[in-house]
């Protein structure tokens, strides 16, 4: 009898569909850079969170690095709970907003609900979304309870998601936490690379603003390894240190030409536009080429937002030059699909061999080539080919190369000790974060080399409690 | 927010600027830059530092009025606030004795040679300077120049003070007066250096050159400071400032600088209207 009822509740559960999150029309957005997805109603998410159907050993809570308390939520929101969902989400994630909208919940919590075997899974990303943004616009924020203070000093270098997510932790077991950022604004990836049609940037102003009514100190302008050294931090009575600095120093080809005018790397575009707003010249002072025929290298996330800019900084081809096909992309299925709705061409097996510029050095053409997949290599992935004498041009004004980013080298450079592995991230032990010098710990991209927002969150939350452990043991 | 203590004309488009800014000035050495942005809207800048003063906590900045950013710094004065100066950045010189030094400084770049002239100067080198400017009026930090030079060789394009001529032929003279030179550390408008690199490379004289490449972030996040030493793409910003003369793809510099010059001048004419509207 028992069993039969509970059948039938997953039946009806199942009968609802995935709530589609409503958008703004691709014509229509690709002139601007407001967010796309205009997120739930009330009405949506509850009728979305019903879809839940709680199950006794979920699944979607071991596909999220920091174990977000999934069912939870999804239950306080079905309820109309909407604030009590945003609390519970922040027990464990500290920047729900964020994670909300650029985690690959398809991979991860999503891919595992007990609905996506049958049919489509309940959007939790959305979901998370929702009650982030209620909270956020009903200003009703809550400041958790503080443990005592620890008197211990700990210094974060990096304000990006896995620093930002540490320095929440740390300071709520108590301890006085300094985060040191090198640029000019807190947020890391999420102000200077992720665009604000994806991310607006008044959420991740809001969520450094939490992090300061915490009580983290943010000091800006602060290079580590150039202002002051790791060892410079100790000396000044820090306890710990946590270095999560990204994997920041951009890849180019070293193919020819790569050095002429208009040809960035995706970090610099994406910088200029997002953190320094140059689509807005002149109104602010950084400029931008504003180019009509624009190619970017790459098929991840990142070459997605590039060349999605690019459009809405009025090209009018945007190309998508990838060596592999779409089956092998890197990004999320949601941007591919985003940037195809938006008009953006997709060269598929092709790769750059030499950029020709026009006589005052600007890039006109891109010489490309044809690939064809061959066997698999070391990634699983199968290795692209070229093929001989399939080279040919396409005119372009503006090219931007996301073919992935390193590590940057001035902190492993400074700071005597430092174990790094060949291609420069810091080697750490386990999930702690602990490195080869005491008392000094990363996590994030620096350690990973390029991943996402969320694993740099799990890695800070991790490493959070191994500091606490630490701290606590040192008189 | 850092707070501008002073600023100086030292002609009608030079300007020197004391800014305070005391953790950047304990770490600073010869050699290094900061960048800067104004406010809020800004951009971000790359300037040399050309002195500090550990104990006051200040840093002393000369530039030339190039374009909207550094016009609207000129217009700020004592008492205004910078928003956001970041620094210090690059690899400083390496200052060691290395016996005769030549330090060249072409316009606005005498205020980069100044602190490594000074540096060399007290590691115990001898150290020549040679100075020059378009014409006497624009001819900057000659009294400091000379401070720290065992001998100082001032030019002007038009005669009007010092050596009727380029400093590189002042240089071309030095080196066929038969003064054994061993290195030369050359800084001034990318066509100067040019010309002095290609002239000291038959000779097998070792010519520092200081570059001032267009830079956002400045610590090697972006990649907009490329440029071609030896024929690999380097940074500018964390793989210098300071590059071997005879190994810079001068030309491919030239170009880059110029890759907003368009831009540059809309932001420029909006900003003189707006000068002008109040």
């Amino acid at each position: 009898m028992e069993n039969k009822e509970k059948v039938d509740k997953k039946e009806k559960k199942e009968k609802i569909p995935r709530q589609a999150m409503p958008e703004q029309d691709p014509k229509k957005r690709v002139r601007n850079f407001d967010e796309v997805p205009i997120g739930y109603t009330a009405e949506l998410a509850i009728t979305e969170a019903k879809r839940c159907v709680q199950c006794k050993k979920p699944g979607c809570i071991s596909g999220c690095p920091v174990d977000v308390k999934i069912p939870e939520f999804i239950e306080l929101i079905a309820e109309g709970d909407f604030i009590g969902a945003a609390r519970k989400l922040k027990e464990t994630n500290s920047l729900p907003a964020v994670c909300g909208r650029v985690c690959p919940q398809e991979d991860q919590c999503e891919k595992v609900c007990i609905l996506a075997k049958k049919g489509e899974s309940v959007a939790i990303g959305r979901l998370e979304r929702f009650a982030a943004d209620y909270e956020r616009k009903s200003g009703n924020i809550l400041i958790p309870e503080m443990a005592p203070p620890t008197g211990k000093k700990i210094a974060v270098v990096g304000a990006g998601p896995a620093g930002l997510t540490i320095a929440g932790d740390l300071v709520k077991m108590g301890h006085d936490v300094t985060v040191f950022e090198a640029l000019h604004k807190s947020g890391g990836v999420l102000i200077y690379g992720i665009p604000e049609f994806r991310l607006p940037k008044a959420i991740v102003d809001a969520e450094v603003d939490y992090m300061k009514k915490l009580g983290v100190k943010i000091i800006t302008n602060a290079v580590i390894g150039r202002l002051k050294t790791v060892d410079d931090l100790f000396a000044e009575g820090f306890s710990a240190v946590f270095l999560g600095v990204g994997a920041g120093a951009p890849v180019f080809m070293k193919i020819p030409g790569e050095n002429l005018n208009g040809i960035y790397s995706a970090n610099e575009y994406l910088t200029r536009s997002n953190l320094m707003k140059a689509y807005l010249f002149p109104e602010y002072d950084t400029p931008i080429a504003m180019g009509r025929n624009v190619a970017v290298i790459g098929g991840g996330n990142v070459a997605m937002d590039s060349v999605r800019t690019a459009l809405r900084l009025g090209a009018d081809n945007g190309y998508i030059i990838y060596r592999r096909t779409e089956t092998e992309m890197p990004a999320r299925i949601e941007e591919v699909h985003h940037a195809k709705e938006e008009g953006v061409q997709f060269k598929l097996l092709h790769n750059p061999v030499e950029y020709i510029g026009d006589d005052n050095g600007w890039v006109k053409q891109v010489k490309c080539i044809r690939m064809e997949l061959g066997e698999p290599d070391d990634s699983g992935r199968r290795r692209p080919l070229p093929i001989k004498g399939s080279e040919f041009t396409i005119d372009v004004d503006t090219v931007v190369v996301a073919v992935g980013t390193e590590a940057n080298p001035v902190i492993p450079k400074t700071t005597p000790g430092l174990e790094t592995n060949k291609w420069g991230y810091i080697v750490t032990k386990g999930d702690s974060g602990e490195t080869s010098r005491e008392g000094v710990y990363a996590g994030g991209d620096i350690v990973t080399g390029s991943a996402t927002v969320i694993l740099a969150m799990g890695a800070g939350r991790q490493a959070a409690q191994a500091i606490d452990a630490y701290v606590r043991t040192k008189s | 927010m850092f707070k501008i203590l002073e600023k100086t004309f030292l002609q009608e488009i030079i300007v020197s600027m004391v800014i305070e800014a005391p953790e950047i000035a304990r770490k600073r050495k010869a050699g290094q830059f900061i960048v800067l942005m104004i406010d809020e809207k800004g951009e971000r800048i790359p300037l040399t530092i050309v002195d500090s003063d550990s104990e006051k906590g200040t840093l002393t900045i000369i530039f030339q009025i190039v374009g909207k950013t550094t016009a609207q710094l000129a217009q700020m004065g004592k008492g205004d606030f910078i928003r956001n100066v970041l620094g210090p950045l690059g690899h400083p010189t390496e200052i060691k004795n290395f016996g005769t030094v030549v330090c060249v400084g072409g316009g606005v770049g005498i205020g980069v040679a100044y602190p490594i002239a000074a540096a060399l100067k007290k590691a115990g080198n001898k150290v020549i300077s040679i100075i020059g400017a378009r014409t006497k009026d624009i001819l900057i930090l000659e009294e400091e120049m000379k401070k720290v030079s065992d001998r100082l060789l001032p030019a002007t394009d038009d005669g009007s003070y010092g050596y009727h001529g380029f400093v590189s032929t002042v240089l071309q003279n030095l080196i066929d007066s038969g003064e054994k030179i061993d290195i030369i550390y050359a800084i001034g408008p990318v066509p100067m250096m040019r010309v002095l690199a290609g002239m000291t490379k038959p000779y097998g004289i070792k010519t520092v050159v200081s570059l001032n490449p267009i830079m956002v972030d400045a610590t090697g996040m972006c990649g907009a400071c490329r440029v071609s030493v030896g024929g690999k793409t380097r940074f500018g910003c964390v793989d210098g400032p300071e590059f071997d003369g005879h190994e810079v793809d001068f030309n491919l510099l030239m170009s880059r600088l110029k890759m907003y010059s368009g831009q540059e001048t809309k932001a420029m004419e909006k900003y003189r209207c707006e000068c002008h509207g109040k």
